[in-house]
């Protein structure tokens, strides 16, 4: 069966970023600036992406500002016809930075907050003055009418503090408000025991969002999913592999998941050598975990297995070593236990943060 | 009332899959052939009464009918904040 062609693509500009945020989900492994894509070979391959069918870029990184050439890659990614999606931590854009973006064609913007209060927000991003930067910059994107997402990332040292950040969202004029639950890989599941929040308090956060939600109905979409570790049965990661996005690396490695390098026996091909159609609908790589032949009971034959298609592959991997196994976050998977013994020794676990940075990645993650 | 799209919101070809889709911050709507008619008519000029109007005139159908199809849609669309007004 053919696969659909692309919808998304995420590209990972660079993973140079100002902040140190234990839960980022880039990998432990950090490229360096020297080795990054250049604005003409994304430019380049912006214009492949929408020919095979990509209708959004999402400008990620790292922190994608980090980059001085950033209007030239927003420009190129809009001369392809993209609608272009800038993912950003705010701390680096002035008003006139921003501007210069618009101009270049940008059309949203998703700033994420660490925590509501200026406080806890820079212990948490690791950096000092960082929040206040963030509230600075969205006030410039206000000022231009760009449209924005706030991105809240949420985990168990900010959660009791929901309410305010959704005043927050607000305050600042945003359009949308995305409630991210940390997601447990790379960084994030080294420092898992520090974030996974209990279930009392997600659930003190479900039941608010549910009755928020009715409230602000027309004011502020609100998007709010329920935490892996949480959940009975695995979200779809990235829509199914292969299915609708490619993640490019900074160095121009094709994923189809953006942890996908940390699975073993694949190789990746990079956009430097490889023509985009042929990495989405021939390479060994996008076609390894694609569809259903791949699973084992019991996705196969669940009648969820073109729903979730299995759940993650790096979450299995990373849990059960197992990359074909079913996400053990899905209560039918025989290791659901693994999910369950984490979110318990996370609520009795008082753990400091390791900080996300070049040369800091702990030498075994213990999963 | 002039109705137009929401910032951010841009309706657009989609060449690949032969149709007309409204990008929106990291989702897409596709709208039903009815409403793209609508959508192409909403550009932050006309009135909802012009568009009203000319949708009736376009289909040659009772003003009253159109009016409800289009009244019923944009509600939907503004509490999904893809236009405003």
């Amino acid at each position: 069966m053919t696969p659909p062609p692309p919808i998304g693509l995420l590209a990972e500009l660079t993973h140079r970023c100002p902040l140190r945020c234990p839960y980022c989900s880039n990998p432990l492994d950090l490229v360096r600036g020297s080795d990054e894509l250049s604005a003409a070979e994304w430019t380049r391959l912006f214009h492949e992406a929408a020919e095979l069918g990509v209708l959004q870029v999402h400008l990620s990184g790292g922190e994608p500002a980090a980059r001085r050439d950033l209007p030239e890659i927003v420009a190129g990614a809009h001369a392809a016809g993209l609608y272009t999606n800038l993912i950003t931590s705010g701390v680096t854009l002035d008003e006139a930075g921003v501007r210069e973006l618009a101009r270049a064609g940008l059309d949203h913007v998703q700033l994420s907050v660490q925590d509501s209060e200026h406080t806890s927000a820079d212990r948490i991003g690791g950096l000092p003055g960082g929040h206040v930067r963030k509230m600075a910059f969205a006030a410039a994107v206000a000022a231009l009418d760009l449209a924005l997402t706030l991105n809240a990332v949420v985990h168990k040292q900010n959660l009791d503090r929901l309410d305010e950040m959704i005043a927050l969202a607000l305050r600042l004029g945003a359009d949308r408000l995305e409630i991210a639950h940390v997601q447990y890989h790379g960084w994030a599941l080294a420092n898992r025991d520090a974030l996974l929040p209990s279930r009392a308090q997600l659930d003190a956060a479900t039941a608010l969002v549910a009755r928020v939600r009715e409230e602000l109905r027309g004011r502020l979409v609100i998007d709010y999913v329920i935490p892996d570790y949480h959940a009975v049965r695995p979200k779809p990661c990235m829509g199914g592999w292969g299915q609708q996005v490619i993640v490019v690396t900074p160095r121009g490695r094709a994923l189809p998941c953006h942890a996908a390098e940390s699975l073993p026996g694949l190789t990746f091909e990079n956009v430097r050598h490889s023509g985009l159609r042929a990495i989405w609908y021939e390479s060994a790589s996008f076609n390894r975990y694609r569809g259903t032949d791949w699973m084992q009971p019991p996705c196969r034959d669940c009648e969820n297995a073109e729903r979730d298609w299995g759940g993650c592959r790096c979450q299995a991997h990373a849990l059960t070593g197992d990359a074909a196994a079913t996400d053990p976050v899905c209560d039918l998977s025989p290791r659901h236990a693994l999910v369950q013994a984490a979110v318990v020794r996370a609520d009795a676990s008082a753990r400091a943060f390791v900080y996300r940075q070049f040369g800091n990645a702990p030498a075994t993650v213990d999963a | 009332m002039v109705p137009r799209l929401a910032r951010g919101m841009r309706l657009t070809e989609d060449r690949t899959r032969g149709r007309l889709v409204i990008q929106a911050p990291e989702r897409l709507f596709v709208p039903d052939e009815t409403a793209v008619h609508v959508l192409q008519l909403i550009d932050g000029a006309r009135t909802l009464d012009q568009v009203i109007d000319e949708l009736a005139q376009r289909f040659a159908a009772p003003r009253g009918e159109i009016a409800t199809d289009v009244q019923e849609m944009l509600a939907d669309l503004m509490e999904r904040r893809v236009v405003v007004a």
